[in-house]
């Protein structure tokens, strides 16, 4: 109980500060953060299915689904109001992860990673092909409202976008926390250790499974409503195959013990991106490449892991997390 | 009638090439376990310098025509041997002995670092390498006029294929292949050089994965992308095989070219996800794929 206390304490500062680092922050760096957001719940929600040891490559799928809800309810039903949007992302990575949780959720390793890949193809051919939701143009979103509240201009819009961004972060964040520390979320775990030994304690892999991918799916959901809102448009690319690698690089910089990694790294990534491929357009994926292959090498838990293990090597002690990938 | 015979053709055509390409991630991942992400950029590497080659060997007129074709197996030869050992030596062999997932991140890394590198060393405009492509003339069946170098393709899938299970199934350094793909600590104990059988093995895959783009390259252009269809479209055929076997790999192959061929002819606009579509539902009745048999699960 204190732990979660504990957590929404954070929380709320964590928010407070945002808030006012947003505030006195330049516009670009302001939208670039919204964006990182946006990813990095996506991100999230990989972590929560690492712990259980599992990798998806294919988020893009809810990812996907949760601007294009965001999308043609905009477009449909003429809904303006981002927190519904939101909500509607969510709803939409909600159903399709439990419509699919029960078929993935005994498959393991490549093979899990390998079908979630073809899903995540399977829809961004449809979408491509679907001309009725704007083909591979995919569509345009205006500025939403917040809550009734109409900003005026497009740096007010950005600002509120990203409070809101930082709103929705904050929450998801410390629910992830909470949940992270629960009994539940601590089975993931132990079925990343030894699943056999996991079963024969009594508890379901496959059920923790469903339930990391179902949260991962809603994660993934919100995470692609808040991008549709950030960018202003939508198109098929969100399911691609190389937008999903992105949330599983993310996922892999950060390491699944620390909740607030995923967002540093998330920041961190972004602004290496709008910076190297304005200087070197042609050579900066290679450098994530190299990046990439340094992170697996000398840091395989992530740069979560540094936290435990800076605090644990003070007093001496070896860090538990972070040994295994 | 003319229908059904045109899907079948381009099916066997299409088959062909992804056979050649596929059997390399087959028997990579079965020697090393692990499913090589960046073998669409090997074949992106094959194809560049079959293309540079033969751009090269017939803008100058060096010589007879059809020794093309030899130039073209020989800059697959190259891509191999210089690529296989480097990226094997140099990089996974620090990898070796992680999870099977954190390798294929290892090499999506991989991969990455080699589009960027074929763009650095080609750029990025298209190559057109068409003259061994209309050397052998055209045939027709059913009253359908097809190149004759598609059929050659199909016979070089042949003969790389039987030539595969000649050489692990009839000989002694096949034989220790097989062995180390079955247990390689037990391999070890028995005293097989098991880092040389990584090195042959990988090595191999990216020939085969050159060979691949470089005989590719007459019949597309090339340019930045081509290794991402490949990838996608190899990963499903050797996942529909079953991981490591190479009959799988080749009657995946054949399944995975039908299935496009029937989608161009008949739904034009499924072309894009049919291919993952029967991958999806292969993997839902046979976990496994359909030519491997299901593994004990060991703690």
């Amino acid at each position: 109980m204190a732990g979660m206390l504990g957590t929404l304490a954070a929380a709320l500062i964590a928010f407070a500060v945002l808030a006012l680092a947003g505030f006195a922050a330049p516009n670009w760096l302001v939208l670039v953060a919204t964006l990182a957001f946006s990813k990095g719940l996506v991100a999230l929600g990989i972590v929560a299915l690492m712990r259980g040891g599992l990798v998806s490559f294919g988020q893009g799928t809810f990812y996907c689904a949760g601007a294009y809800a965001a999308g043609l309810a905009m477009r449909s039903f003429d809904i303006g109001d981002a927190a519904l949007l939101v909500a509607l992302g969510a709803l939409a990575g909600l159903i399709l992860g439990l419509l699919i949780a029960p078929l993935l959720a005994s498959y393991r390793g490549i093979f899990f990673a390998t079908l979630t890949l073809a899903l995540s193809m399977i829809v961004y051919g449809i979408l491509n092909k679907t001309y009725s939701l704007g083909g591979s143009d995919g569509l345009n979103l205006h500025a939403p409202t917040f809550f009734g509240y109409r900003p005026a201009g497009s740096q007010q819009g950005g600002y509120a976008l990203f409070l809101f961004a930082s709103l929705v972060t904050v929450i998801a964040a410390a629910l992830c926390r909470i949940h992270f520390d629960s009994v539940r979320g601590l089975l993931s775990l132990a079925a990343r250790d030894n699943e056999i030994r996991l079963e024969y304690l009594g508890a379901s892999v496959r059920f923790v499974s469903g339930i990391n991918f179902v949260i991962a799916a809603v994660l993934a959901g919100i995470g692609g409503a808040l991008s549709a809102l950030s960018l202003g448009h939508i198109d098929p690319d969100f399911a691609f195959w190389a937008t999903s690698g992105e949330f599983v690089f993310l996922a892999i910089l950060s390491g699944y013990v620390s909740v607030t990694a995923v967002f540093v790294a998330a920041v961190l990534l972004e602004l290496v991106r709008s910076f190297s491929s304005q200087y070197f357009p042609n050579t900066w994926q290679g450098a994530l490449g190299v990046f990439l292959l340094l992170i697996i090498l000398f840091l395989p838990g992530g740069l979560g892991s540094l936290v435990p293990r800076l605090r644990l090597g003070a007093k001496g002690v070896q860090a538990p997390a972070g040994k295994r990938e | 009638m003319k229908l059904a015979a045109a899907i079948l053709i381009d099916g066997v055509i299409d088959a062909s090439w992804l056979f050649i390409v596929a059997v390399g991630l087959t028997l990579v991942f079965g020697v090393l376990n692990i499913l090589n992400f960046a073998h669409g950029s090997l074949f992106a590497v094959g194809a560049y310098a079959a293309a540079s080659a033969v751009g090269w060997y017939y803008g100058g007129e060096l010589g007879p025509p059809f020794l093309g074709y030899l130039l073209m197996l020989g800059s697959a030869l190259v891509v191999a041997l210089i690529l296989g050992p480097l990226l094997e030596r140099g990089v996974l062999r620090f990898f070796y002995r992680r999870d099977e997932v954190v390798l294929v991140l290892v090499t999506y890394a991989l991969f990455l670092i080699l589009e960027d590198a074929t763009k650095l060393i080609w750029g990025v405009e298209s190559y057109y390498a068409a003259e061994p492509y209309g050397l052998l003339g055209n045939i027709s069946f059913f009253g359908l006029s097809y190149v004759s170098y598609d059929f050659a393709l199909i016979g070089l899938a042949l003969a790389t294929g039987l030539l595969l299970w000649f050489g692990l199934n009839r000989t002694v350094a096949g034989k220790i292949v097989l062995a180390v793909i079955h247990d390689r600590d037990i391999s070890r104990a028995m005293g097989v050089n098991v880092t040389a059988v990584f090195g042959f093995a990988f090595t191999l895959g990216v020939f085969l994965a050159a060979l691949g783009g470089a005989f590719t390259a007459p019949k597309i252009s090339v340019q930045p992308g081509i290794s991402i269809t490949v990838i996608l479209l190899s990963f499903a055929v050797v996942v529909i095989g079953g991981l490591g076997s190479v009959e799988g790999a080749a009657i995946a192959a054949l399944f995975v070219g039908f299935a496009r061929a029937a989608a161009i002819h008949l739904v034009p606009w499924a072309e894009l996800f049919i291919v993952y579509l029967v991958m999806a539902l292969v993997l839902a009745f046979r976990p496994e794929g359909l030519f491997r048999r299901s593994a004990a699960r060991t703690i």
